[in-house]
């Protein structure tokens, strides 16, 4: 699969990362090259393999559903960048 | 420099319990180690004002025989550990002046054991790196020089602070985290020991993550009995950490010294590819030799998936890591960059926040999870991963733990062209190690030897899922044999 300069960008828009038009070339170039080094999976038959989402053999446990931390408000505001009553601190969002 | 800097933990704690030495007078030896190694760049930050404090807490309670097992030891952290009031970043520009409200779980067992606090240690930007260059503050230098060579050569990555911080004496041990190889590789490039547990050992509880399936922390030591004596403390089920496993922590050092008579030891063929490095070949023959001189049998092993283990670990890895770096957002903690509207502070912090390395993996990551390529991508990586895990799982039926290197080459100087110019060069420095996170094994490695330009080597050790015992049995032989002489 070869990756062109708009996917290239929809790519790093979907990451919140911004590339400078100069350099959009380079990352299509480096992102082809390691593309094309993944592609070598292809030579695995995988048909009858289920995927490994968890090394872990124990079962996930489930807890009591009950509060176990909380008000911990200043804490959690401790290092913001920008906070004010106890709310962190953005630009309006609402036209 | 002090001798008491050269003590091992063992040797300290020993030497604490018999009121030789005082745990002040033992961190200040390595207050003025750290202080006067600073070209090494192994700490980010220093903090030897709680460490002094922390010390003479650790004396009062000798005074008082209530010391805990690693009472008055003085410990350097890898910057990836949130620890409370002390500043944590992750070597990245993007958590710059993050100052944690809350302690790791792992940091907080050996806080409650009774270490001392010396500092942050470098490392590569969220872990992701294999030499140390991608940390926001410079690569740390590994204390090793090549014979006749003046030039800094790299610690290895992505714990390089944390291994050449051991090798330099500039602290007694160190924290580490290995997701594919960074406990391992380093510690070989710096010519010290390094275990990576079985994942799910030990809770990655306020751990920053990198990849949460395979990220797993370690200590990084002067020796093999270190490690065990640092991990008995480091591991254990916490209700913290979903992954972390409820089974019984065993005393690893029981397992030290004992006869190997009779233990299957693993020789995989795929780990000697042809042009495999002269030096380390010889090495990991030296080995095998040293096993079977002491009644263990040695097997021939296939581990058929190897070649396949670095594509894997590269979508699997970033996939993960685009996931969970998506919290770095500018609002919440570490540095914002302003921008008139919410997207573009998202934008701006992001983009001046986070390195090149980290940058690419992010891309990657998204790129595999993207709709219509998940399947193409990141379900076929699941897929070869549990034939990698098969692998090793049909191998350990016929042996009881697996011999390999640790990794291609040693130490190479800061800056190589050839591994900045193209990553998959810097990747392939994983190659004998990312198969183990990828089956969730532990395994450990040593220093077993010097290359022919006087660098250290090391060997790996693998073992069965949850039997680190066995693993550290193994590595205790080696090490007794090998006779290593360290920095």
């Amino acid at each position: 699969m070869v990756v062109d300069t708009q996917t290239v960008k929809r790519i790093a828009s979907l990451a919140k990362l911004k590339i400078d038009d100069d350099k959009v070339e380079d990352v299509e170039g480096e992102f082809n090259k390691i593309l094309d080094w993944i592609e070598q999976l292809n030579e695995v038959d995988t048909n009858h393999v289920e995927p490994l989402l968890s090394v872990n053999d124990e079962n996930l446990r489930l807890r009591e559903d009950k509060v176990s931390d909380g008000n911990q408000r200043d804490a959690v505001l401790a290092n913001a960048p920008m906070s004010s009553y106890g709310y962190f601190v953005v630009p309006k969002v609402v036209e | 420099m002090s001798d008491l800097v050269k003590l091992t933990v063992t040797q300290a704690k020993k030497a604490l319990d018999d009121k030789k030495i005082s745990s002040v007078e033992l961190t200040k030896a390595y207050v003025a180690q750290m202080e006067n190694n600073r070209n090494l760049n192994a700490y980010v930050l220093e903090t030897p004002d709680i460490a002094l404090k922390q010390a003479e807490i650790s004396d009062a309670k000798y005074a008082a025989n209530t010391a805990g097992a690693l009472e008055g030891i003085p410990m350097g952290i890898k910057d990836l550990f949130c620890t409370k009031g002390i500043r944590t970043t992750a070597c990245s520009h993007i958590l710059d002046g993050f100052v944690p409200p809350y302690e790791s779980t792992v940091t907080q067992k050996l806080l409650d054991a009774g270490i001392n606090v010396l500092g942050k240690l470098n490392m590569d930007e969220f872990a992701m790196g294999g030499s140390n260059e991608t940390s926001y503050y410079g690569p740390a230098v590994n204390p090793w020089k090549a014979k006749n060579s003046d030039a800094n050569l790299v610690a290895g990555g992505s714990s390089g602070g944390s291994a050449a911080a051991v090798s330099a004496h500039l602290c007694a041990v160190a924290t580490a985290t290995d997701t594919g190889g960074s406990i391992r590789q380093p510690s070989a490039f710096c010519g010290v020991t390094g275990v990576k547990p079985t994942y799910g050992r030990c809770s990655r509880y306020g751990i920053i993550a990198f990849a949460s399936s395979l990220d797993q922390a370690g200590p990084i030591a002067q020796n093999v009995e270190d490690c065990a004596l640092l991990l008995k403390v480091m591991a254990g089920y916490d209700a913290k950490d979903s992954t972390s496993s409820l089974k019984e922590v065993p005393d690893f050092c029981a397992a030290l010294g004992q006869d190997i008579k009779g233990l299957r030891i693993g020789i995989p063929a795929e780990y000697r590819p042809e042009g495999l490095n002269a030096d380390i070949a010889a090495c990991w023959d030296k080995g095998v030799e040293m096993l079977k001189a002491r009644g263990a049998e040695i097997v021939n092993i296939s581990l058929p998936h190897t070649k396949y283990a670095l594509a894997t670990y590269y979508i699997i890895a970033p996939a993960e890591a685009s996931a969970n770096l998506a919290r770095y957002d500018g609002v919440r903690y570490g540095l914002r960059v302003d921008g008139a509207h919410l997207e573009d502070i998202y934008f701006n912090t992001r983009t001046e926040g986070f390195g090149k390395e980290v940058k690419r993996r992010i891309m990657i990551g998204t790129y595999v999870l993207s709709a219509g390529y998940y399947d193409a991508y990141y379900v076929k990586a699941q897929k070869v991963r549990r034939l990698i895990r098969d692998d090793f799982n049909r191998a350990f039926e016929k042996c009881d733990v697996i011999l390999t290197p640790t990794a291609p080459t040693g130490a190479f100087p800061i800056g190589d062209k050839s591994m900045l110019e193209n990553p998959i060069n810097m990747w392939l420095n994983d190659v004998f190690t990312v198969s183990v996170n990828l089956a969730g094994l532990p395994a450990i490695s040593l220093p077993a030897g010097l290359s022919a330009q006087g660098l250290p080597l090391g060997l790996q050790v693998i073992g069965r899922a949850f039997d680190e015992m066995t693993m550290f049995k193994a590595a205790s032989a080696l090490e007794n044999d090998i006779c290593f002489v360290r920095k």
